[in-house]
């Protein structure tokens, strides 16, 4: 395949097997490149003492054949933690009801670059995980022919039994784990053609289904053992802002009140070691209450008296605005990617268009808000609680503590949503500065409002992209960004249509602010993909030429081959574009409106179309048509839901998602003044597909980005007109038809 | 602190809580069925929903006063072992993305179909509108809630 060159899969797994005190095979592994070849360690003969430090997940083989994955991954609503065991499964040949899957712990020491759960898990296991459950099932096949005095090659295997091709005698694969724990393992394992899968490719619910349809505790939230304390805390009520003073004599004397302190010395101690963790925590003291149960926290917070005190300036979303497009018309830029000569281009061009696009920042309001579990003793450092980079975090709570790594055990849960909010561990950092004071089991809770208004937002952002036409020919082509903070990471730039345009042109320039930002599901493109696709719909229009026939002109004039940091296959693009117009009905209905977009990121392909009708005068968007390629689809059941999900989540926030700054407050702080959306606005998906024998891409973020410039072009269809700015409802003039346009 | 007996899931139960404690934390924090989720505190999210006497609540709103001698239903207690018709509804649909606000979907979709065991499509969603899903699982909602309907008659 064209696109695989690029990709590197052939990750060798780091494994060791044992036997079980109780009987049965044990194998350790490790994935990723983090791990080194450690010969000497073997796992542990008792189940109870699973150490991962030196493994990071475990396969557990029962005399009775049954097997149960210690899943690596934690779930955080992407489907990772059923995804990843059916690729074990598979290639161990076991029947997916005879499996169990159980959450790992991570290991927080060997295992330094996981970020846990990610769209991405899927990408980086494809490998090593089939190759782990080949080798598990290769060891158990030699078992039995040693057992029989045969050779290996004489015996299949399959959903658990293993046969003597001569004799068609059988054995179990519980029959043979004990002998199989005594073997070397072995070095060279043939993998299974995509063409002999059984589980992966077949509709797999969700391993916790049960669990979470029965409301059993799964969640950061419901972790709090017998003793536990709960933590509220005081937090600057703006962005610039710090403690001053406060008055805590009534409110110590409040029901349930333990102890109320401030905090913030030790992370600015860990501030001044590590610079970069200013970025997501805020250097002022917070007023902790300590109370026995979250209510009682809650409500004391409520009634504490405090005083803040400016700090840094207090920043507006006007001045937030200017400062971009200050930017943008300035000379500022780091230039991400020049192809030819843009400036040339565009004094040769015979039309120029210029367009602006902008974006306001976001908070990620999962639905479990933030929250956190530490206890501190002498001995060792225990953190519990739902987050994504479980070895960062341990290691800045070492740090910060002054204790040695080994100390700190973090142990993931289920996590409610991260959309990026949970890459970054503030609230674990307070939640051990809190247990260390205190000596006793301490679980933070943030409320909805402290969730939202002590965020670490999507920045705001603008593009403007300016295109110059010569002789019905694009030739140029420049997009220049200005975003809050930070900037666009350099694999963007050689999206689409970078390689398709002669002259080609990525700058970016930021304004720095003291709102906390950072990744956001989809970071970047999440806006980007709107712009461009709405940029290109006016390209199409203004040159007088068929929308979809334009990007499939662009595509064809790509050759990935000639430039090796074009990672998107221009082939698998025409034929997500080419499907989406066949299955969508594309320019075929009547009544309907409908916007095209097309879309490359997290190595997979996209192509979506939006139907929108007006209904009493008023646009309605019905449906949006989604043609994904994320190569092999392990679990079509839960890559649905996650294409789906995406779709909503793009539409919603292009349509409401508002969120701005006044002297450093937020405009907005829970659900009564921020707009998530809701049933009735959710357009139907319908998915298709594409089949194909390529390794798995990501699928969390991908159908997001585009899903705004797909209801962006539906909606200038149906409209005549065209939105400049997300969210689109803050505009509700331009979803008033223009007369002329709604009769053709 | 006055004490409160309440009728949950069946089960007489005794708390010794603040009068303007809500009902959300007394069962989180009290009475540990932390089933029933904490998302907003302030009736929005339809997190917390419970049924009171049969009728969909946000927990997070009510006081004990208000609950005082009707009976409260949990997550916990919609059936023994995940087997009303909602629940497998939403298992065979396979509607969890993080699963965090489907306890209280459940809760909310079943108590409607008490009420309204055939529903029409637009009465589904108004039903259902009030639950935010910040994972956008509302497709499979609608589809598990029509399929439980489909189910239940
Ligand atoms: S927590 Fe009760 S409605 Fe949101
Ligand atoms: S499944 Fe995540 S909020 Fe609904």
């Amino acid at each position: 395949m064209a696109t695989s060159k690029k990709q590197n899969f052939s990750r060798r797994a780091f494994m060791r097997t044992s036997g079980l005190a109780g009987g049965g095979l044990l194998i350790g592994f490790n994935l990723f490149h983090a791990c080194k070849e450690k010969s000497n360690f073997v796992p542990p003969a008792d189940l109870s003492k699973l150490d991962y430090q030196d493994f990071n997940a475990y396969i557990k083989i029962a005399e009775d054949g049954t097997v149960t994955i210690f899943a690596p991954n934690p779930e955080i609503g992407q489907g990772v933690k059923t995804a990843m065991p059916m690729l074990i499964a598979e290639e161990l040949d076991v029947s997916w009801d005879k499996v169990y899957v159980q959450q790992a712990k991570l290991d927080t020491v060997n295992y330094q670059r996981q970020v846990a759960g990610g769209s991405q898990s899927l990408r980086h296991g494809w490998e090593p995980l089939r190759r782990t459950g080949a080798t598990a099932k290769q060891m158990l096949v030699n078992a039995a022919a040693a057992q029989w005095n045969i050779d290996s090659a004489d015996c299949t295997a399959k959903e658990g039994v293993i046969t003597n091709n001569k004799t068609k005698e059988t054995l179990g694969y519980g029959d043979v784990v004990n002998a199989a724990a005594q073997l070397p393992i072995p070095e060279e394992v043939t993998l299974k053609k995509p063409k002999d899968f059984t589980i992966i490719g077949t509709d797999t619910p969700n391993v916790d289904i049960d669990e979470i349809i029965t409301g059993k505790p799964l969640f950061g939230v419901d972790y709090k053992p017998e003793g536990t304390l709960f933590a509220a805390m005081a937090r600057p009520p703006a962005f610039g802002m710090a403690l001053e003073d406060y008055n805590a004599t009534s409110v110590k004397k409040m029901d349930g009140v333990v102890d109320v302190f401030t905090i913030g010395e030790k992370a600015r101690k860990l501030i001044a070691a590590q610079p970069n963790i200013a970025e997501i925590l805020s250097t002022s003291d917070k007023v902790v209450i300590l109370a026995k149960s979250t209510w009682q926290a809650f409500k004391a917070k409520k009634a504490l008296e405090t005083k803040w005190k400016e700090v840094t300036p207090l920043e507006d979303t006007k001045e937030h605005d200017d400062a971009m497009l200050a930017l943008l018309d300035g000379k500022e830029f780091t230039t991400m990617r020049e192809d030819g000569d843009v400036e040339k281009a565009f004094a040769e061009a015979d039309q120029i268009i210029e367009r602006t696009y902008e974006a306001p920042f976001l908070p990620h309001n999962c639905m479990e808000p933030m929250n956190f579990y530490a206890h501190v003793t002498d001995e060792r450092v225990h953190l519990v609680g739902p987050i994504q980079t479980p070895a960062w975090k341990a290691g800045a709570v070492a740090a910060m503590l002054d204790r040695k790594p080994e100390d700190v055990t973090l142990e993931m849960t289920r996590m409610g949503g991260g959309f990026g909010r949970r890459l970054y561990g503030d609230f674990v950092l307070e939640a051990a500065e809190i247990a260390d004071r205190v000596r006793k089991p301490v679980k933070v809770v943030y409320s909805r409002e402290d969730d939202m208004n002590d965020g670490i937002y999507r920045m705001a952002t603008k593009y403007r992209i300016k295109a110059g036409i010569k002789e019905g020919k694009i030739t140029a082509y420049h997009l220049k960004e200005a975003a809050i903070n930070s900037n666009m990471y350099g694999l963007i730039p050689n999206f689409f249509p970078a390689g398709a345009i002669e002259n080609y042109k990525v700058d970016v320039a930021s304004h720095k602010s003291n709102i906390t930002t950072g990744a956001w599901r989809a970071p970047y493109t999440n806006f980007l993909a709107y712009a461009e696709q709405s940029f290109f719909d006016e390209l199409a229009e203004s040159m007088n030429v068929d929308r979809v026939q334009l990007r499939l002109d662009l595509l064809k004039k790509v050759n990935p081959e000639a430039d090796e940091r074009i990672q998107y296959s221009p082939e698998r693009m025409i034929k997500v574009i080419e499907t989406a117009v066949e299955k969508s009905g594309w320019g075929r209905k009547d009544n309907v409106y409908q916007g095209f977009v097309n879309y490359y990121c997290h190595n997979t392909h996209v192509a979506e179309v939006a139907d929108v009708v007006i209904e009493d005068g008023i646009p309605v968007i019905k449906k949006v048509t989604c043609v994904v390629d994320c190569g092999i689809v392990v679990n079509p059941l839960g890559a649905l839901n996650q294409i789906e999900g995406g779709i909503v989540d793009g539409v919603g926030h292009a349509l409401y998602g508002d969120f701005s700054f006044k002297d450093g407050k937020p405009s907005a702080s829970n659900f009564d003044t921020y707009r998530l959306i809701r049933m009735k606005e959710a357009p139907i998906v319908e998915t298709h597909l594409i089949q194909n024998e390529i390794a798995p891409t990501g699928l969390g973020e991908p159908t997001l980005p585009p899903a705004g410039g797909a209801i962006a072009n539906a909606l200038k269809a149906a409209t005549g007109n065209r939105f400049y700015q997300q969210p689109f409802t803050k505009f509700p003039e331009l979803f008033q038809p223009k007369e002329k346009e709604i009769i053709g | 602190m006055p004490t409160y007996q309440i009728n949950v899931n069946g089960k007489q139960e005794s708390v010794e809580v603040a009068s303007d404690t809500p009902v959300l934390w007394v069962l989180r924090d009290h009475l540990n069925l932390v089933g029933t989720k904490f998302g907003c505190g302030i009736g929005q999210c339809g997190a917390c929903t419970i049924h009171v006497d049969g009728i969909a609540m946000r927990s997070c709103g009510l006081t004990l006063e208000m609950i005082s001698g009707k009976a409260i239903r949990t997550i916990e207690g919609l059936s023994e072992y995940g087997e009303h018709p909602v629940q497998q509804a939403w298992k065979e649909i396979d509607v969890p993305q993080c699963g965090y606000c489907q306890a209280g979907q459940i809760m909310t979709a079943s108590a409607f179909l008490e009420q309204n065991p055939t529903p029409s499509t637009e009465e589904i969603k108004n039903a259902m509108h009030g639950n935010i899903c910040r994972c956008g699982t509302y497709n499979r909602i609608y589809k598990a809630v029509e399929k439980a309907a489909k189910d239940m008659n």
